[in-house]
């Protein structure tokens, strides 16, 4: 594996002249054969090089050495497809091909995911024709029964907007289509632009719920690429900050899930109680979401001890409601019965698939950067895995339901036993030439930075990959086979993100 | 059953009054801020240097602060030098006229007394239908946190509905996105004269974090009449509100 492969640590900066280019047929069996062996794809993306080639670059974690390795190759306009051997990255060869118009030939879903021009320059002359989004061609299942159910962008709830076709035989779907990119405003473009004041506010509207997670991801990278070390106190600040952020979705998810099996109880407390994690966070930092804290080098906001104390108590009173409020949940039959063996995705098609976060994790796979690749805090302080076998909404839920109590023990404990020391270090410039990838767990699952800087030290190249970029096809997946009713309750079970994944 | 009972006791009644009786605001919560312009140093521009979406613009007596595209970041505060800009823990912050989004100088407009408009909506009720159009989900999010017990908007007379047809106008979230153009205008379309457009959020008012994108309009200002504008990234549920609150005392 020496010499095709460049291993990384998480956030680890190297120079890009120690990534090794291989030539596409070997780039192609090395990639599958790591892939057999147990890697898996954390990202993939193109970058323009001169005389109209460009370079492919991959990410391949492997999880169980906690290491990253970084290969790449060159294509000129149009490669072999690896999504017939690698189905993880069907949906990156999709994204290449409307950002770089290269085609991987062969590739069976080959369509737009977003919906906009080209990034090419040379290609700007011919977009004169608009690209209209969800226009294009879905797969139809055909004869005179089956039926199209249309929805979206525009939703019912007080949602993002996505559009989602199914194909049914009566209540029965036979496979769900999903068609994404209404939300896109050009986030990667403008980070490629060059690092600037507005940077960090693009990281903290990624995902608006993420904000935390992705911050982080981006602060990290930075950090790595300028070997700033982050003051301890920092560090266990961040992981306090990122936890909270996971207990405020996971317990507005089980609310939520509670209400589309109609158990109100749960689904009212529940939105209450994740707003008290959400104050939580905004006494830490002034902002519910967390924005404004996070930044390169530590964090603005210190906690003295009245913060500490106020803090605690606050978290023991909100866990106790958690711990009742989701108890009913398992004490109902009739909410267990909804949940059990609906929207099953398998261990195997969540393998190929390259599913991360709790998605993963309920269908028994060991998957989370907080224990494979630790960073920061969690070095020092572990984080038990959480996963649950059965795939299907009531393992999404209950692997909800163990991270809300892993992480609860674990905000605790760093509250008991912060640092003693500064929350913020100077950050020194960012070394030329280089190339880092950042993983963070966030609540949805591993999000990942890729970062290229140019010959003077300024960001060249953003590449982002949310979990939600890896997951969507898993709900598509879990729909099949499944009653059209239980769209929503699959749906929340995912709970993916449209703007992280729309960038 | 018995559980369900029990742990309906333990829960309690969580219902907030509104307006919050006690400090329910984090110390650090940044509202509106206020600016003193004469503290303001004629040559620095030090505030202008760091605001991320240029939302600070004259200088001395004349400067001023764009709430619209303001991103609460407090940066500014923070670069300044003389104290000429302090963010308060007010929330009440929706106005009505774009222009009074344009903060210059301090100035308590927003201590108007609420308790006047609280008499005046009962009897009253809004339907609105959201559209998210370019936003992150954290104002999706505050949002429907106010259909949430904590805050029970539908007390107020306030519902959102799932068609356009039965609402009474449209809340919009994001700057509006390019891919999204043409479903805010039909939904727009689909609801009935007279209308509402209800703009929340940075990106919805003046395109936020992505102003000039090329990928994105610049607010749904730039498409639709506004009626009322909700400025925060994202604003908080109880300037949502309040805001929510004013336009039906306009009506």
């Amino acid at each position: 594996m020496a010499g095709s492969i460049l291993n990384i640590r998480n956030s680890q900066a190297k120079p890009l002249s120690e990534i090794p280019s291989l030539p596409f047929e070997k780039f192609c069996d090395f990639v599958i054969a790591q892939i057999r062996e147990g890697a898996r794809v954390v990202s993939f993306f193109g970058t323009p090089k001169t005389n109209a080639t460009f370079m492919l670059t991959m990410v391949l974690a492997y999880d169980n050495d906690g290491q990253l390795g970084i290969v790449s190759t060159s294509v000129k306009d149009t490669y072999p497809s690896l999504t017939p051997q690698l189905p993880q990255v069907h949906w990156f060869e999709r994204e290449i091909f409307e950002q770089w118009q290269v085609r991987p030939d062969g590739h069976p879903w080959l369509k737009p995911i977003r919906f906009h021009n080209p990034c090419t320059e040379n290609s700007l002359g011919n977009s004169s024709q608009d690209i209209l989004p969800s226009v294009t061609d879905f797969m139809k299942v055909h004869g005179q029964e089956p039926h199209e159910v249309a929805v979206g962008p525009v939703h019912a709830g007080i949602i993002e907007p996505g559009h989602f076709r199914f194909q049914c035989h009566g209540e029965h779907v036979f496979h769900l289509e999903i068609s994404l990119g209404y939300q896109h405003r050009g986030i990667e473009r403008a980070l490629a632009a060059g690092s600037g004041k507005r940077t960090i506010h693009y990281m903290e509207t990624s995902a608006g719920d993420t904000t935390i997670g992705h911050a982080l991801a981006y602060c990290q990278a930075m950090e790595g690429l300028s070997d700033c070390a982050v003051p301890l106190r920092a560090s266990a600040i961040r992981g306090i900050m990122l936890e909270l952020e996971r207990l405020a979705n996971h317990t507005g998810d089980l609310g939520a899930l509670a209400n589309d099996v109609g158990y109100l109880p749960t689904s009212s407390y529940c939105g209450r109680l994740r707003g008290d994690f959400l104050n939580m966070t905004a006494l830490i930092c002034g902002n519910r979401f967390g924005r404004n804290i996070v930044r390169p080098g530590g964090v603005m906001f210190d906690l003295d001890d009245s913060l500490i104390t106020e803090l605690q108590n606050r978290l023991d009173k909100i866990f106790n409601d958690v711990k009742n409020a989701v108890s009913l949940l398992w004490s109902s039959s009739f909410v267990v019965d909804r949940f059990d063996e609906t929207g099953i995705v398998t261990k195997k098609t969540a393998l190929d698939l390259g599913l991360v976060g709790p998605a993963a994790r309920a269908c028994g796979i060991e998957r989370d950067v907080r224990f494979d690749f630790p960073t920061g805090i969690y070095q020092f302080s572990h984080i038990p895995l959480s996963t649950y076998s059965s795939g299907d909404v009531f393992a999404r839920a209950y692997v909800r339901w163990l991270e809300i109590q892993r992480s609860t023990e674990f905000i605790r404990d760093q509250l008991k036993n912060l640092p003693d020391s500064a929350v913020m270090a100077a950050m020194p410039p960012l070394k030329k030439q280089s190339m880092v990838v950042s993983l963070i767990e966030g609540w949805r699952g591993e999000i990942c930075h890729a970062i290229t800087t140019d010959i003077n030290g300024n960001i060249s190249q953003y590449k982002i990959t949310d979990p939600s970029f890896h997951n969507w096809i898993g709900l598509a997946m879990a729909l099949r086979g499944e009653d059209i009713s239980d769209f929503p309750l699959c749906n929340k079970s995912f709970n993916l993100s449209y703007c992280g994944h729309d960038l | 059953m018995f559980k369900a009972l029990y742990s309906r006791l333990k829960q309690g009644y969580r219902t907030m009054p509104f307006p919050p009786k006690n400090d329910v605001l984090s110390k650090r919560f940044a509202g509106l801020p206020c600016v003193v312009s004469e503290k303001c140093k004629e040559d620095c521009a030090k505030c202008k240097a760091v605001c991320p979406t240029d939302a600070i613009s004259g200088n001395g007596k004349d400067i001023s602060i764009d709430l619209g595209k303001c991103l609460f970041c407090t940066e500014c505060q923070r670069a300044c030098p003389t104290g000429t800009i302090n963010f308060s823990r007010e929330y009440r912050m929706a106005v009505r006229d774009r222009n009074d989004l344009l903060i210059r100088d301090t100035l308590n407009r927003y201590e108007k007394t609420l308790k006047k408009e609280i008499k005046n909506i009962f009897g009253r009720s809004l339907k609105l239908r959201q559209v998210s159009a370019g936003g992150c989900n954290a104002c999706e999010l505050d949002i429907n946190v106010l259909n949430t017990l904590s805050f029970d908007l539908g007390r107020f007379g306030i519902q959102f509905v799932a068609s356009p047809r039965h609402a009474d106008g449209i809340v919009v979230t994001g700057p509006v996105t390019k891919n999204m153009f043409l479903a805010l205008e039909k939904t727009y379309n689909a609801v009935p004269s007279p209308k509402l457009v209800i703009a929340v959020g940075a990106c919805a008012i003046s395109g936020g974090p992505y102003i000039d994108h090329t990928e994105t309009y610049n607010g749904v200002s730039s498409i639709l009449p506004v009626d009322l504008y909700i400025p925060g990234c994202p604003p908080h549920p109880l300037t949502i509100l309040d805001g929510f609150l004013k336009i039906m005392k306009a009506m």
